[in-house]
C-alpha cells in the first residue's frame, strides 16, 4: 500500500472517529446517570425511613434503644431485645460459619483432593450460597433442628448450670435459629476465602516449603495471614447477611421480644420483627418499626465501615 | 558407593569432597520425559553454576536437590540423588528435613508479607530455634550485606523494599535456617545489573559457609561466580519432545575457554541459545 493511499484512508476514517467520540461521550453520561440513580436511591431510603419513623424518635429518642418493652396493645415500644437477638444471633452464626468456612476453603484450595473432584465441590458449594433463605428455614424447622435435638438435650443436661444452656431446647430458640444462620451464611465464606487463597502467588507457597516449613505451617502461618484482608471481607459480608437475614431467623428464633440469659429460648431479632408485624402496624407501632429499620441500616453500615478498616490495616503489612 | 564407571558425560574426575552426587538421574513429568541420564558431582563450598538454553532440564534438575518437584504431582525421579550419602529420594527421607538442610533463593524475590524481620524469623522459628532472635536477624541481615539498608526499618513490610533489597532479604532467611547447600534458580534474572553485582559479591562471601548451586541464563555471571560450571542442552526426542541433558562438566575456566564438546564451545561463544 502507498503512503497516498495511507493518507486517503486516513481520511475517511474522520467521520467514524466522530461517532466513535459521541458514543464515548454517550456512554460517559448513562454510566453516570446509573451511578447518580443508585446514590439518590440510598439517600431516599434513608430519609424515607427517617421521615416515617420520626414520630418514633421524636417520642422515645436514643431511649428506644434500651427500652425492652415492645407492645403494640400498650403503643409502648423498645427494641433491646430485638437488637440484642439481631447481634447475638449473628454472634452464635459467626463462631460456627467462620471455622467451618475458613477450614473448607483451605481445605478446597489445597490438592487434598485431585481437581477432578474438587472443582465439581467447590461449584457445590457455592449453589448452596443461591438457596433461599425460606427454604432454608424451612429445612431447620423440619429437618435440622429436630435432627439435632438430642444434642441440644444433651448440652442442657450436662451443662445446664451454666446460665448460656439453662432452658430446655425447644424447635424454636435463639441458638436454633443462629445454627440455621450460621450454616446458611458459610458457603459466602468459603466461596470468597477460597478465592483469596487460591489468588495467592504460589511462590509464597514454594518460599515456605523451601525454608522446611511443613504443609500446616505453611497454611497456617503464611498463606492464611496473606490472605487474611481477602477472609476478613468474607467473614464481615457474612455478617451483613446473618444481621439482616429475615426469613431463616423469623421461622426459626421463636419470636420473643426478651432477652434471656439461656441461648435456647426464645428470642426476636429486628427482621423478623418488621417482618411479623409490618402488615398489620400503623400510627406509632410503625414508626417505631422504621426506626428499628434504621437502627439496622446503622448496624450494617457500621460493620462495614469496620470490615474497611480492619483489611486496610491489614492491607499495611502486604 | 561405587561411583559408575559409565559415566557418558562425565564428572569431573578430581573432586574429592562430594556433597550431592547425582546418578543416573531421569526426571520425567507424566509421560514426558524431561531430563536424561545425568551424572553430576556438587563439590563442597564452591560455587557451580548451571548453563544452558531454556528447556534444557537445569531448573527441573535443581528442584530435585530440594524435593521441590515434589509439589507437581505428575514429576517422577529415577535414579539416585544423595546428599551426604543419603538418598534424598528414599522412603525414609522426609522432604521437610531436605529442605530445611538445602535451601532454595528463587528467581522472583518471594518475600512474605510480613515485617522484614517476621520475613526471617519465620523460618528459625519453625526449625525451632532457641537463641536470640534478634541476634539471628542481625547476622543474617548482614551476611546478606542487607543490615545497613534495613536496620531502622525491621518493623516494614518485606514488600517495601525494592527488588534487589528483595532478594537479598531472601537469602537472609535461608542463611538464617542455616542449611548447607544453597540452590539459586536464576536469581538474578529479575535485578538491575548494580544489584546483580551486590548479589554476586554476596555469593564469593557465602561460598565459605554454603555450598551454591546456581542456575542462569547469563554466562557471563557463570565465569563470575562459579567454580565449576555444568552446561546442559536440550535435543529433540523421538517421540517429538525435546529433553535436556548434561553435556560437560568442568571447572568453570575449561567450560569457557577450552570445552571438550563442540555444543559447549557453540553455546559460550555465543552461536546458539
Amino acid at each position: 500500500m502507498s503512503v497516498s493511499t495511507a493518507n486517503e484512508s486516513f481520511g475517511t476514517e474522520k467521520q467514524s472517529i466522530a461517532i466513535a467520540r459521541w458514543i464515548d461521550r454517550i456512554f460517559l453520561g448513562l454510566t453516570c446517570a446509573f451511578a447518580c440513580f443508585i446514590a439518590v436511591v440510598l439517600l431516599w431510603i434513608t430519609a424515607s425511613l427517617f421521615s416515617i419513623a420520626y414520630p418514633a424518635i421524636a417520642k422515645y429518642g436514643l431511649g428506644f434503644v434500651t427500652a425492652s418493652r415492645w407492645s403494640p396493645v400498650e403503643d409502648l415500644y423498645g427494641a433491646l431485645p430485638q437488637i440484642y437477638g439481631t447481634i447475638m444471633s449473628s454472634v452464635i452464626a459467626l463462631l460456627i460459619a467462620v471455622p467451618l468456612g475458613v477450614g473448607v476453603a483451605v481445605f478446597l484450595s489445597e490438592d487434598f483432593l485431585p481437581a477432578k473432584v474438587r472443582t465439581p465441590v467447590a461449584f457445590i458449594i457455592e449453589l448452596l450460597a443461591a438457596v433461599p433463605s425460606v427454604v432454608y428455614g424451612l429445612w431447620g424447622i423440619f429437618v435440622l433442628v429436630p435432627a439435632i435435638q438430642p444434642v441440644l438435650e444433651g448440652i442442657h443436661q450436662a451443662f445446664g448450670w451454666i446460665p448460656l444452656f439453662s432452658t430446655a431446647p425447644d424447635i424454636r430458640g435463639l441458638f436454633q435459629a443462629s445454627l440455621v444462620l450460621g450454616i446458611m451464611i458459610s458457603p459466602i465464606i468459603i466461596a470468597i476465602s477460597r478465592d483469596a487463597l487460591i489468588s495467592l502467588p504460589p511462590q509464597l507457597r514454594q518460599g515456605s516449603l523451601a525454608l522446611g516449613a511443613t504443609r500446616w505451617e505453611t497454611i497456617l502461618k503464611v498463606l492464611l495471614p496473606a490472605a487474611l484482608s481477602g477472609i476478613i471481607g468474607a467473614v464481615m459480608l457474612a455478617l451483613g447477611r446473618a444481621l439482616g437475614e429475615t426469613m431463616a431467623a423469623a421461622m426459626l428464633i421463636g419470636n420473643a421480644p426478651r432477652i434471656s440469659a439461656s441461648v435456647f429460648d426464645p428470642a426476636s431479632t429486628i427482621a423478623s420483627l418488621i417482618a411479623n408485624q409490618f402488615s398489620e402496624a400503623s400510627g406509632l407501632q410503625l414508626s417505631s418499626l422504621l426506626y428499628t429499620g434504621l437502627i439496622l441500616m446503622l448496624l450494617t453500615l457500621a460493620v462495614n465501615v469496620l470490615a474497611e478498616v480492619v483489611i486496610s490495616r491489614f492491607q499495611q503489612i502486604e | 558407593m561405587a561411583v559408575s564407571d559409565t559415566q557418558p558425560n562425565s564428572t569431573h574426575p578430581s573432586l574429592s569432597d562430594v556433597v550431592i552426587r547425582t546418578e543416573k538421574v531421569n526426571i520425567y513429568y507424566g509421560a514426558f520425559h524431561a531430563v536424561r541420564d545425568v551424572y553430576l558431582d556438587i563439590p563442597r563450598n564452591q560455587v557451580t553454576a548451571f548453563i544452558g538454553p531454556s528447556g534444557c532440564g537445569k531448573s527441573t534438575l535443581l528442584r530435585c536437590y530440594n524435593r521441590l518437584n515434589d509439589l507437581i504431582p505428575s514429576a517422577r525421579v529415577e535414579g539416585r540423588i544423595t546428599f551426604e550419602g543419603v538418598d534424598l529420594y528414599s522412603k525414609q527421607t522426609d522432604p521437610v528435613e531436605v529442605r530445611r538442610r538445602i535451601g532454595m533463593v528463587f528467581q522472583k524475590p518471594n518475600p512474605f508479607p510480613k515485617s522484614i524481620y517476621d520475613n526471617i524469623a519465620f523460618g528459625a522459628r519453625i526449625n525451632g530455634y532457641q537463641g536470640n532472635m534478634d541476634e539471628l536477624v542481625e547476622r543474617s541481615l548482614k551476611s546478606a550485606a542487607l543490615w545497613e539498608e534495613v536496620k531502622d526499618k525491621l518493623k516494614q513490610s518485606g514488600l517495601s523494599l525494592s527488588g534487589g533489597q528483595q532478594q537479598r532479604l531472601c537469602i537472609a532467611r535461608t542463611i538464617a535456617i542455616k542449611p548447607e547447600v544453597i540452590l539459586m534458580d536464576e536469581p538474578c534474572s529479575a535485578l538491575d545489573p548494580i544489584s546483580t553485582l551486590r548479589v554476586e559479591d554476596l555469593m564469593h562471601e557465602l561460598k565459605k559457609e554454603f555450598t551454591i548451586i546456581i542456575v542462569t541464563h547469563n554466562m557471563q555471571q557463570a565465569s563470575r561466580v562459579a567454580d565449576m560450571t555444568a552446561f546442559f542442552n536440550a535435543e529433540a526426542s523421538e517421540s517429538g519432545g525435546r529433553f535436556g541433558y548434561l553435556v560437560e562438566h568442568d571447572r568453570t575456566q575449561n567450560i569457557f575457554n577450552q570445552p571438550k564438546e563442540k555444543s559447549t564451545q557453540d553455546y559460550v561463544s555465543g552461536r546458539f541459545g
